[in-house]
């Protein structure tokens, strides 16, 4: 006896993706949009085009869950070197916005390389573990922080402080879990700490008044501390229950700077209250927590890694961006995961997830 | 031995890689509760304190709007300007009834059927809390029963805003284009070069011509205004106030009036000329026939007359000066014979047949000459004084397109003149791999570039196709012995406040490496033109200048061997177009024009007329006699301009 051919079409298309992973990325979507309509002043445009990258999302995502991560392993050397090529590319004619130097131009598209790093340089790291999986010494080791210093480097030049940060954390990530020693987890933050002030002399300017803005934003309430200050009001006038669904008066009193993107969380807070801040936590540590558990599972050295990283990568991106609009950390371009408006970072968010779910679907 | 240690190494590795999950689980779920404790911090200890901070959010900042630059011409003569009036605007956040209402400010506005189509256009395209406009430039007394009532309209205001003016209308249309209300496509295009805060508040942008190239001078800087709001948003008190930078004034090189006398020479006829400052590039005069009134575009075009302008079949939204692109026909040859001099196929005084008709060596197709009886013997002054076909059939033959082509080309045509007007036209100056191109989808035989394409070329016909304002331009190199300026309608850039003056391209971009001495040869033979015996001979009777030209007549359809060309039988825009490029005075040029008059005829019958006058204006202040007391730049023009004639006699 056969089953419907809708029911057979359904589970061919269901059957990648994972069903846990997709339950939390449903309910946090449908506040992205709820939020995305208030912060867009009620425009159809943004909700329109938003539905055109989830679909998008959902394609590449089916796509990357449904090959065998030993496949898409290996096109992780040519995607990394083909990423380094075009981070130098930038570096030689890349094009100039505001200062900082991010964007490639290929004639047809505008793309910036430091997105697709994100992803091909953990890919990288952790195909390069797996490759001498049963000979690993410390050589290698060294090999792979110079995999990641590269590249970080190269961003980290533009300068784009936010973005290289994220790119090497996922390198680094990797490193942590092929089992780093301790010894040089714990030197290295203590030497990090101690170059703080170097460091200090090599940020430029605008840099430096992001955190300082951080320490004090009262100290110039118009000028740099005027975002956070913002951001920091509507979160806190949302109080336990929030303003309601297009009530936000921050919001929609025009105080809340790039209220559809980096700051949408902003906007969400003071109409959601409390209430929906810890739900959305809930639904973020749901896709963690389901991220670990695949992480546990994994049959390979690779798909351990790579996993790991994905999911530790996608709390970063979290945890920074609610901790800016919160006013605990520096303002960097980092949107919320899902909820903030962008197809470039849904749809790499996606690969990566997409990834991360074929892992899980290679049993023991 | 070896087994049971190996074994052993990966479960500890295995026991490893899972405490090192566990720690890093850990480690996310207290970040989490982290930012959940900040979120209780922030929303509930101090709920209180941002509730209030948001409730009376106390200083906000409002845009104050600068005032656009305003546009002159050479002689200061205001072209575009600002005027304030009483606007009344609704802001649909803050409306109850809208129907209602409007119904009520019926009562004590006119308010026209037009005027709410437009408010319903508009509302439909903005955002809910921004206000629009119902009515605009509302009557002193209008305004005054609306703020008398104001108590009965939440949310219906009366405002104070400048409005853009262009008192020449179709004069300018071309020239300055106009602004309109800011649309979405404008919106993104100002985020994506981030430049959304500085039009925070804004109504209106550049949309085409001189304000919308400019735009970026003429708009200025956003002033700030700190005011005391309350929790609705209304401002209470003022704090502080940083004004704004008002826009930076345009100065022309075009004189208005010049443009009113060529304007009005063309009449009803369709057509475009552009006079250039041989001297520096300027513009002087900038005309393309049909015009429209740029007026009608800056708060929304109704559809109706949106509609009868652009299904016009005289095209008036077409700038055909910079879009227009015309075969030169004879007006070609003084560039040609510049070609042909600086490349040897031809010395300055050698002597050429020039017959009826011109074959190539085995073929019997015949390529005519205008004058049937042929012109004899001439060299190439001569040649041109008559425009002759016959020689330059010869001449491009013996050159060929590969040398035609880089020497023709200097004069910038071909090429697109980088005048500070968008959307300009690259035209056509035909050569070998422009035929590959252009032709590449069809059969290799239609691609090829065949001998006998050259024939035709020498003469401005063929492939050929210039926009009036490269002829202009070409024409303006050539009178100023091969000196290139861009040439540029916005001569000076005013800052606003400090005052400081910024020219426009104000040097050449460089010099021909043409033979200095051949210039001569082909102004000779351009004055000769004007001279009995010339083609345009009629055109110099009482010229008190020097003056140099040449004819010149487009093809619109090609005639079949043998048949003749018959003006009255050819539906009118099939008849040929009119060409007329002069200079003056010819010792030290400061006039260089490009004429063309569409379905017209022969050059000499239409164009050069035109080109005449407006010399004659820009030279002499010479009011040509049918426009005596018909000039709107000139209210109480002289009859006669005694005075300027008496000083350019000198």
């Amino acid at each position: 006896m056969q089953a419907p051919l809708a029911k057979r079409i359904w589970d061919a298309i269901a059957a990648p993706f994972d069903g846990w992973l997709m339950a939390f990325l449903a309910g946090i979507f449908v506040m992205s949009m709820l939020v995305l309509f208030s912060a867009s002043n009620q425009s159809w445009h943004k909700i329109d085009n938003k539905l055109v990258y989830t679909i998008m999302a959902l394609a590449v995502m089916w796509i990357m869950a449904n090959a065998r991560p030993q496949t898409v392993m290996n096109f992780a050397p040519p995607l990394y070197a083909a990423g380094v090529l075009m981070l130098v590319g930038v570096e030689l004619f890349g094009i100039t916005v505001n200062g900082s130097t991010r964007w490639l131009n290929l004639g047809i598209v505008r793309i910036q390389p430091s997105e697709i790093m994100k992803t091909a340089l953990p890919m990288m790291v952790a195909w390069y573990f797996q490759k001498y999986e049963s000979t690993l010494n410390w050589r290698h080791y060294l090999v792979a922080v110079a995999l990641i210093a590269v590249p970080g480097a190269l961003v980290l030049k533009q300068p784009d402080l936010g973005t290289a940060v994220l790119i090497m954390g996922a390198g680094f990530f990797v490193l942590f879990f092929a089992g780093l020693s301790w010894k040089i987890i714990i030197g290295g933050l203590v030497a990090f700490l101690a170059s703080l002030p170097v460091v200090w002399n090599l940020l430029h300017d605008y840099q430096r008044r992001r955190v300082l803005t951080l320490i004090d934003p009262m100290q110039d309430p118009l000028g740099d501390g005027y975002h956070i200050i913002q951001s920091m009001i509507a979160i806190g006038s949302g109080g336990p229950w929030g303003k309601g669904w297009l009530n936000g008066s921050q919001t929609h009193l025009d105080y809340i700077p790039e209220r559809t993107t980096d700051f949408i969380f902003a906007v969400y807070s003071e109409e959601f209250g409390l209430a929906g801040n810890l739900l959305l936590l809930a639904l973020y540590l749901g896709v963690i927590t389901r991220g670990m558990l695949i992480t546990a599972r994994a049959q390979t050295l690779y798909g351990r890694l790579l996993a790991g990283a994905i999911t530790l990568s996608f709390f970063v991106y979290v945890f920074v961006n609610m901790g800016m609009v919160a006013g605990i950390l520096p303002v960097v371009g980092v949107p919320l995961p899902f909820m903030s408006y962008g197809g470039t970072a849904t749809v790499s968010l996606a690969v990566a997830l997409g990834m991360l779910m074929s892992i899980g679907n290679t049993k023991r | 031995m070896h087994r049971p240690t190996r074994l052993k190494d990966a479960q500890a590795e295995e026991s490893q890689f899972q405490l090192r999950l566990v720690i890093a689980y850990g480690f996310m779920v207290l970040m989490l509760l982290t930012l959940a404790a900040r979120f209780i911090w922030l929303q509930v200890m101090q709920y209180e304190h941002f509730a209030t901070l948001a409730q009376n959010n106390s200083i906000s900042l409002v845009p104050v709007q600068p005032n656009r630059g305003l546009i002159m011409d050479r002689n200061g003569i205001v072209l575009a300007q600002n005027h304030a009036a009483y606007t009344l605007e609704i802001t649909p956040a803050k409306m109850a009834d809208m129907e209602a209402t409007i119904k009520a400010l019926r009562a004590l506005v006119d308010i026209s059927p037009r005027d709410e189509r437009r408010f319903r256009k508009f509302l439909s395209e903005s955002k809910d809390f921004e206000p629009v406009p119902l009515k605009l430039r509302l009557s002193e007394d209008e305004a005054a029963r609306v703020a008398a009532n104001a108590w009965r309209f939440p949310g219906v205001e009366v405002k104070a805003r400048l409005f853009r003016d262009y008192p020449y209308k179709e004069l300018t249309s071309h020239v300055l284009g106009y602004i309109g209300r800011i649309n979405q496509r404008d919106q993104q295009k100002l985020e994506e070069d981030d430049k959304l805060a500085n039009y925070r508040g804004a109504t209106h942008i550049g949309k085409l011509g001189l304000e919308a190239v400019y735009e970026a001078e003429l708009h200025g800087t956003n002033g700030f205004e700190e005011v005391e709001t309350d929790a609705g948003g209304r401002a209470v008190r003022s704090l502080r106030r940083t004004p704004p930078l008002h826009g930076n004034n345009l100065k022309l090189a075009l004189d208005i009036r010049l443009q009113e006398v060529a304007d009005k020479l063309f009449g009803q006829r369709r057509g475009a000329l552009v006079a250039i400052d041989p001297q520096t590039g300027g513009v002087l005069a900038f005309v393309s026939k049909p015009g429209f009134d740029p007026n009608l575009f800056i708060d929304g075009i109704d559809s109706a007359t949106w509609k009868s302008l652009n299904e016009d079949w005289q095209k008036p939204l077409v700038n055909r000066a910079v879009r227009g692109l015309y075969p030169p026909g004879s007006t070609f040859k003084p560039f040609m014979a510049m070609a042909a001099l600086q490349s040897g196929a031809i010395g300055p005084y050698d002597l050429r047949p020039a017959p009826g008709y011109f074959t190539l060596p085995g073929s019997s197709h015949q390529f005519r000459d205008s004058n049937p009886r042929g012109n004899g013997m001439v060299n190439i002054s001569k040649a041109i004084a008559v425009s002759s076909d016959t020689f330059f059939y010869r001449v491009a033959w013996d050159m060929g397109i590969d040398r035609i082509h880089p020497l023709v080309g200097q004069f910038g045509l071909g090429q697109k003149t980088g005048i500070d007007l968008d959307g300009e036209a690259s035209g056509v100056l035909p050569s070998k791999e422009w035929k590959e191109k252009r032709f590449a989808r069809f059969k290799p035989e239609v691609r090829r570039w065949y001998p006998a394409d050259v024939v035709s070329v020498g003469i401005g016909q063929g492939f050929n196709a210039y926009t009036p304002l490269q002829m202009a331009n070409a024409t303006a190199i050539l009178a100023a012995n091969g000196k290139v300026f861009k040439p540029h309608l916005v001569q000076e850039i005013t800052q606003a406040g400090s005052g400081k003056v910024r020219l426009v391209e104000p040097r050449p971009q460089r010099t021909l490496a043409f033979r200095p001495e051949l210039y001569a040869h082909v102004k000779d033979g351009m004055v000769a033109v004007m001279r009995p015996g010339g083609t345009a001979a009629r055109l110099a009777a009482g010229l008190t200048y020097t003056m140099a030209g040449k004819t010149g007549t487009a093809q619109v359809v090609q005639i079949k061997q043998g048949a003749k060309y018959n003006a009255a039988a050819l539906a009118e825009q099939y008849r040929d177009h009119s060409w007329f490029i002069a200079f003056a005075p010819v010792e030290a040029p400061r006039i260089a024009i490009a004429v063309i008059v569409e379905n017209a005829g022969f050059g000499a019958a239409s164009a050069a007329p035109i080109a005449r006058a407006v010399s004659d204006f820009a030279l002499t202040g010479k009011v040509p006699p049918e426009l005596q007391g018909k000039m709107m730049t000139m209210p109480q023009a002289a009859p006669a301009g005694d005075k300027h004639d008496a000083s350019a006699a000198r």
